[in-house]
């Protein structure tokens, strides 16, 4: 079974990255760009079979290691 | 005063750490691995800057859970004394030793000079220096930028928990913060390289009265101690304010 973890800043949560990407694609001339967020994505390909039991497992890695949840927030989807 | 350093892979300023610990008085500090599990009988515990395991994932973040974090994370439960520098900052932040996070700099690129600090409140490690007393270290690092919630940043000021503060912030840390100690006052974590300014030919020896501080600390027996505020005070703003 594999799932893939999106990791975002909170909101709120300044995102110097998000910035220069946000700073680059308007001088590339792309002028409807409010806001620009960066983060991150991780895949897991987990031996789990079921997908409760897989989103459950995930969040207790999220919680224990893959996001840093003072500052980031974190989407836990099943892919198959 | 006994000492011990930890050593994770991709730390490189622990004979550095060692160096400024003998040069104020303290033992030669024992070399701990991050895989062991117990630390020996000592009376400090510092985590050096570096890059522990690449600063993968995020700065910090695989050394925070690695098997001796558990056994410091006990020793500063029972009040034993930690200092952690640059990427030691960042793994006990990681390792909820001490609140907030330090993300990528504001300025994005990473920082190497020397900076001038303000010594914000005298505690157990800062106690040889005059309260307000301005100092130079040097600061080499990209992820610098202190973040915590309001409620934990008003809570980190309100207790006198801010030891240093840039005088010129190189990083956008929130309110200027470049350390801060726990609750308790025995955990210290800062950015900049105290123990790079040690010695005349390091450029400065403002770092040294920090290694002189806790070495008298620790030699006086006294346990961690806050900036002086009236008891009641303390408990009555903990009242207001609880939380991590």
């Amino acid at each position: 079974m594999k799932a893939r973890v999106t990791i975002t800043l909170k909101p709120g949560v300044l995102d110097p990255q998000g910035k220069a990407i946000e700073g680059a694609l308007t001088s590339l001339g792309f002028s409807g760009v409010n806001q620009a967020r960066q983060g991150k994505v991780i895949d897991l390909d987990l031996a789990a079979t079921d997908e409760s039991a897989a989103r459950e497992e995930v969040g207790r890695m999220c919680e224990a290691l893959l996001a840093n949840t003072v500052v980031e927030r974190y989407d836990i989807a099943i892919l198959s | 005063m006994k000492s011990a350093v930890i050593v994770f892979p991709g730390s490189n300023r622990e004979p550095d750490a060692a160096r400024a610990i003998r040069l104020a008085g303290g033992d030669d500090p024992v070399m701990v691995w991050h895989t062991d599990t117990e630390l020996p009988p000592v009376d400090l515990v510092m985590i050096p800057g570096g890059f522990a395991h690449g600063d993968y994932l995020r700065a910090g973040a695989i050394a925070a859970r690695s098997p001796i974090m558990r056994a410091v994370a006990d020793y500063a439960a029972r009040g034993g004394y930690v200092l952690g520098v640059c990427n030691g900052f960042q793994v006990l932040t990681e390792a909820r030793l001490l609140p907030g996070a330090l993300m990528r700099n504001a300025c994005l690129t990473f920082v190497c000079r020397k900076i001038r600090l303000k010594v914000e409140n005298t505690n157990a490690f800062t106690r040889d220096y005059e309260r307000g007393a301005v100092v130079t270290y040097p600061c080499a690092h990209h992820d610098g930028n202190y973040r915590a919630d309001d409620e934990t940043i008003a809570r980190l000021e309100g207790e006198g928990r801010v030891a240093l503060r840039y005088v010129d912030n190189p990083n956008g840390s929130a309110n200027d913060i470049a350390g801060i100690v726990n609750e308790t006052g025995n955990v210290l974590g800062m950015m900049p390289h105290p123990e790079n300014a040690v010695e005349p030919l390091l450029g400065s020896t403002d770092g040294l009265p920090l290694f002189t501080g806790m070495v008298a600390s620790v030699a006086s027996g006294d346990s961690p101690e806050l900036p002086r505020r009236p008891l009641l005070d303390r408990l009555i703003h903990r009242n207001v304010s609880p939380g991590a």
